[in-house]
């Protein structure tokens, strides 16, 4: 059983070198259980590295990265392979059996998948292909994978990229309900700001180092937002119209 | 005598198609056909060699196979990509095979069979070396079935719950070696290949839940197996090509019918 008081996640001073360009540079924070907190930052700032850091999936040059519990990633796509054969119960399952032998499931892993589809919304579609999913249904099925395999931390990365906004803020709806009902701690990374700080407890911005990290109306408003996106003129107003379906706001 | 060796023969046809069917599953699914050619093309330049040095053609066929496989394997993951290495590997082993072939004219038929198949020829040593590696392929795939498919679904995803994603893509591609050592003796190293796609690719025409398409896949490789087979022996045609051909006309056939349904 982990202790309670213990971060979900621990960052300490970690650097990550690839191709021999310093990705990230002493990266240091700590993510509480039950938080959401959102990673942001401009294109090639280190996001993706960061959560693949955070997964294992990359070796850090210095430091130490500290999980706790069970991680469940939700990957960056919209969709199965192309003409995947499974059903969305199969994908539900494959956090799940991922380090089991043999073919079958038992009746306990189809109960897991039944409930973490019904949990996300998506029992009707259990025995739908997977292929034939829409982009918010597969983001719900994703989730729901992790929740079977017995995530308790969720790693997110880019959750609603590709999705129109009824769509966005559906997924975030259903996101907020998993957390309150399964004391879930997530950590999303995402291009859009706005929608990410509307959700999450707190925010850090990255670009190669941290340049803020709080709750998200500081780092929202601060102007070193501006520095961290190597940007000189107010782009956070233009994604404020943009969110909020201004004319002239895209 | 005869009837004896047709009794190997059509055990040969039953083994191989299973094997075929099961691995041809995960062939079509992780887009593996080119390394299912590189492999099998590698065979025959194995054989070739073999021939060449007075080796045991098919002992050299399994080791060239072996290393292709592993050097795919290993090449693949650097910046040249995938379908590069196999390219690369493609055009050495066959410049190989065409350089042993010229340095020994004389084993250029006995290399036919190796390219074509020789069912016929197959005898009871050949049977149990299809069936143990039939049942080699059979049990790592049952062990290993959830690993592939979640590492077929997504890369990522399988490295972020703990998988040697590498490792399981060579076992993956060793046990298509084994696959292609067992089709060289059937339908030849120019043709295994085409064994590994056709009947998976025909049975996902059909159904879109690997339950059912796993089944399909072994029975239509299976079938495609003994109609060739019977085929050769009516026609006195190769069974290689009569095997091959079998496949490609059921997957025609389900095309056109899965389309006039719509």
């Amino acid at each position: 059983m982990s202790n309670p008081l213990q971060a979900a996640v621990d960052f300490e001073q970690v650097s990550v070198i690839l191709d021999g360009r310093t990705v990230l540079e002493d990266i240091s924070f700590t993510v509480g259980r039950g938080r959401f907190v959102g990673i942001i930052g401009p294109n090639g700032a280190g996001k993706t590295t960061l959560l693949r850091a955070m997964l294992g999936l990359v070796q850090t040059a210095q430091g130490r990265v500290s999980v706790l519990g069970v991680v469940g990633y939700v990957p960056q796509r919209n969709s199965a392979p192309h003409a995947f054969p499974a059903s969305a119960t199969d994908v539900a399952l494959m956090g799940r059996l991922s380090r089991r032998h043999g073919f079958r499931a038992t009746e306990q892993d189809l109960e897991a998948a039944r409930l973490s589809l019904e949990q996300v919304g998506m029992a009707a579609a259990a025995g739908r292909p997977v292929a034939t999913l829409s982009g918010g249904e597969f983001r719900r099925v994703m989730l729901a994978q992790s929740l079977a395999a017995g995530a308790e931390l969720l790693v997110l990365d880019e959750p609603t990229s590709g999705l129109d906004l009824p769509a966005e803020q559906e997924f975030y709806s259903l996101l907020g309900r998993l957390r309150s009902e399964l004391s879930l701690t997530v950590v999303a990374v995402s291009h859009d700001l706005l929608a990410l700080g509307g959700q999450a407890d707190e925010l850090i911005c990255i670009n190669r180092r941290i340049h803020l990290h709080g709750n998200p109306e500081e780092v929202v408003h601060s102007h070193a937002i501006q520095e961290a996106y190597s940007c000189e003129f107010d782009f956070i107003a233009g994604e404020i119209a943009r969110h909020s379906g201004e004319p002239g706001g895209a | 005598m005869e009837s004896y060796a047709l009794h190997n023969a059509w055990l040969a046809a039953l083994l191989a198609g299973a094997v075929f069917g099961l691995l041809g599953f995960f062939v079509v699914l992780r887009r593996l056909a080119f390394i299912g050619v590189g492999i099998s093309h590698s065979a025959v330049a194995g054989a070739a060699l073999g021939l060449t040095a007075g080796l045991a053609p098919m002992l050299s066929a399994g080791l060239v196979t072996v290393v292709t496989a592993a050097a795919i394997a290993g090449t693949g993951r650097d910046k040249l990509g995938e379908d590069t290495a196999i390219g690369i590997y493609l055009a050495a082993t066959m410049g190989l095979a065409a350089l042993a072939l010229g340095a020994s004219a004389e084993h250029s038929h006995e290399l036919f069979d190796y390219l074509f198949g020789d069912l016929l020829s197959v005898g009871p040593a050949d049977v149990a070396l299809l069936a143990a590696a039939a049942a080699v392929v059979v049990v790592s795939v049952g062990l290993l079935f959830r690993r592939l498919l979640l590492v077929s679904f997504d890369e990522e995803l399988a490295r972020a719950y703990g998988l040697a994603v590498g490792r399981l893509d060579l076992a993956l591609l060793l046990l298509l070696s084994l696959a292609v050592l067992v089709g060289v003796r059937v339908v030849g190293g120019l043709l295994v290949s085409g064994m590994l796609v056709v009947p998976a690719a025909t049975a996902a025409l059909w159904t879109s839940d690997f339950r059912r398409q796993i089944p399909l896949a072994v029975a239509l490789s299976i079938g495609c197996c003994l109609a060739g087979l019977a085929l050769a022996l009516r026609f006195e045609l190769s069974a290689g090509g009569t095997v091959v051909t079998s496949a490609i006309a059921a997957f025609a056939l389900s095309l056109a019918f899965n389309r006039t349904r719509g």
